[in-house]
């Protein structure tokens, strides 16, 4: 049995206290036909490692409020903003808000960053595969930039699985970057277009020759996704104890 | 088999929702929110809502758990007092317990039914009565959480085997779980190994890394300082 306590992260184990800090939308756009890039302007960005979430606070006229946890995408920048990518989802409450209403200079609460064990930073080093369906790849894609920014020499893959390109999540960033980046190679599954995949045993062994033994295995997508991925990514030889998963309900 | 209908303890106190500071509000323009209905809003604490899902959360992939070689251990420090193989487990006394559970992520279920052996009797069943007034919860994935002894005794928690008349399927902790439903569900280990009582209340695996020692959630203590 591996060690999930053992790799406690060292800024993990000070005390943290999480406050609501304000926060004012800078830019709202347009990412795919179910997602939208919103940009909130916050003392808390530049805060956060790669793969951690932030807790977005609403407030109504009459002080009901509602709050929803969001990873962050965006890297720290320098911009005093933190990117989230929210998707609208049919009855969300708090995502629904963001994606009709949401509007430059619309205020709101954050608090976090929070959630040091689902999160990597260039000293954690690689090689780093890591799994996401549908939004599940948000974390994932700011491990990413934090990667080509600080340790573009350790080896990456991405599988990402997504019912079409249309509605994968900066598709084109991703592909750029498996075009540009010597070190990191996409694995695309469209699972209702094209051949129709999902994530299988070819697909986990494809990126596994590709960067070598994992050091640091993250996954990320609803459980219809991430419980066979961590399946495949088990029965491929990873040990459960470098394997990092996030999952979100249905 | 006992049956035992939950009671919400603190019910109803729901300070978020009552602004303290009307003068000083940050009201997002726009913003209406998706209200309950009354008779679910009582049932709600503060920050939270109602899902249908089963929404499955953990920091790694489901460990591998042999109920051939299960044992459940209850340890004072590093010292093993008492344990139980599957089987002998299984002969413990069962408790019935149906009600809500609140996830720390802001999700809460309604009407859940759990089936299992309160710690009273498991503590019973090693004749022992608790050696200090704070335990870690261990698992197979070694995660750890903290709870206060007085939060497992008198009914209030089980070492959950059984979920909607089945057993615990392991995205959801089986084949056995600890369940304390007062408190937020990260404080309800998933794949349990063994308590383990501690002189003093000990940071687990969340806990380290600012979650709140505590976990009330009708108090809304999702976070260190909370």
């Amino acid at each position: 049995m591996s060690s999930a306590t053992s790799e406690i992260e060292p800024a993990a184990a000070e005390p943290m206290v999480f406050r609501w800090h304000e926060a004012e939308v800078a830019s709202v756009t347009v990412v795919t036909p179910h997602v939208k890039s919103v940009r909130l302007r916050c003392g808390i960005a530049g805060r956060q490692r790669a793969g951690q979430h932030v807790d977005v606070r609403l407030t109504a006229a009459d002080g009901y409020r509602a709050s929803r946890s969001y990873s962050v995408a965006s890297v720290p920048d320098g911009s005093g903003t933190l990117e989230l990518l929210v998707e609208g989802l049919p009855d969300g409450e708090v995502s629904g808000w963001f994606f009709d209403c949401a509007g430059v200079g619309d205020r709101l609460e954050l608090r976090g960053p929070i959630g040091g064990s689902f999160s990597w930073d260039g000293p954690d080093g690689g090689p780093l595969l890591l799994a996401g369906g549908g939004s599940g790849v948000v974390p994932l894609l700011a491990m990413l930039r934090r990667r080509a920014e600080v340790a573009p020499n350790i080896p990456a893959a991405l599988i990402y699985s997504v019912r079409t390109r249309a509605e994968a999540i900066a598709l084109s960033e991703l592909e750029a970057r498996d075009r540009d980046e010597p070190n990191f190679s996409l694995f695309l599954r469209t699972t209702r277009e094209g051949e129709g995949r999902r994530i299988d045993a070819a697909v986990v062994d494809a990126a596994l020759a590709r960067i070598g033994t994992p050091k640091k295995v993250f996954l990320c997508g609803s459980n219809r996704f991430a419980s066979p991925a961590a399946d495949l990514i088990a029965a491929a030889g990873v040990p459960p104890g470098i394997v990092r998963t996030e999952r979100f309900g249905a | 088999m006992r049956d035992r209908r939950a009671t919400l303890d603190g019910g109803g106190a729901a300070p978020e929702t009552g602004l303290r500071d009307k003068g000083n509000v940050m009201v997002t323009r726009g913003f209406v929110g998706r209200r309950q209905p009354p008779e679910t809003g009582a049932r709600l604490p503060p920050g939270q809502y109602l899902t249908q899902d089963f929404p499955i959360l953990q920091i790694g992939p489901n460990p591998a758990v042999d109920l051939a070689t299960w044992r459940f251990t209850i340890r004072e420090g590093s010292r093993p007092i008492k344990s139980w193989s599957w089987d002998e487990f299984g002969a413990l006394p069962r408790t019935r317990w149906a009600g809500d559970i609140h996830c720390v992520t802001k999700w809460s279920k309604f009407d859940t039914e759990w089936e299992g052996v309160t710690i009273d009797d498991l503590l019973a069943a090693a004749d022992m009565s608790a050696p200090t007034a704070y335990l870690l919860a261990e698992s197979f994935d070694d995660y750890t959480t903290n709870v206060p002894v007085a939060d497992l005794l008198n009914g209030k928690a089980m070492i959950a085997t059984r979920y909607a008349g089945a057993p615990i399927h392991a995205d959801h902790g089986g084949p056995a779980r600890l369940f304390v439903p007062h408190l937020y569900f990260w404080k309800s280990a998933k794949w349990l190994k063994g308590l383990r009582f501690t002189g003093t209340d000990t940071a687990g695996y969340w806990e380290l890394r600012g979650y709140h020692m505590y976990g009330d959630p009708w108090r809304e203590q999702r976070y260190i300082g909370d």
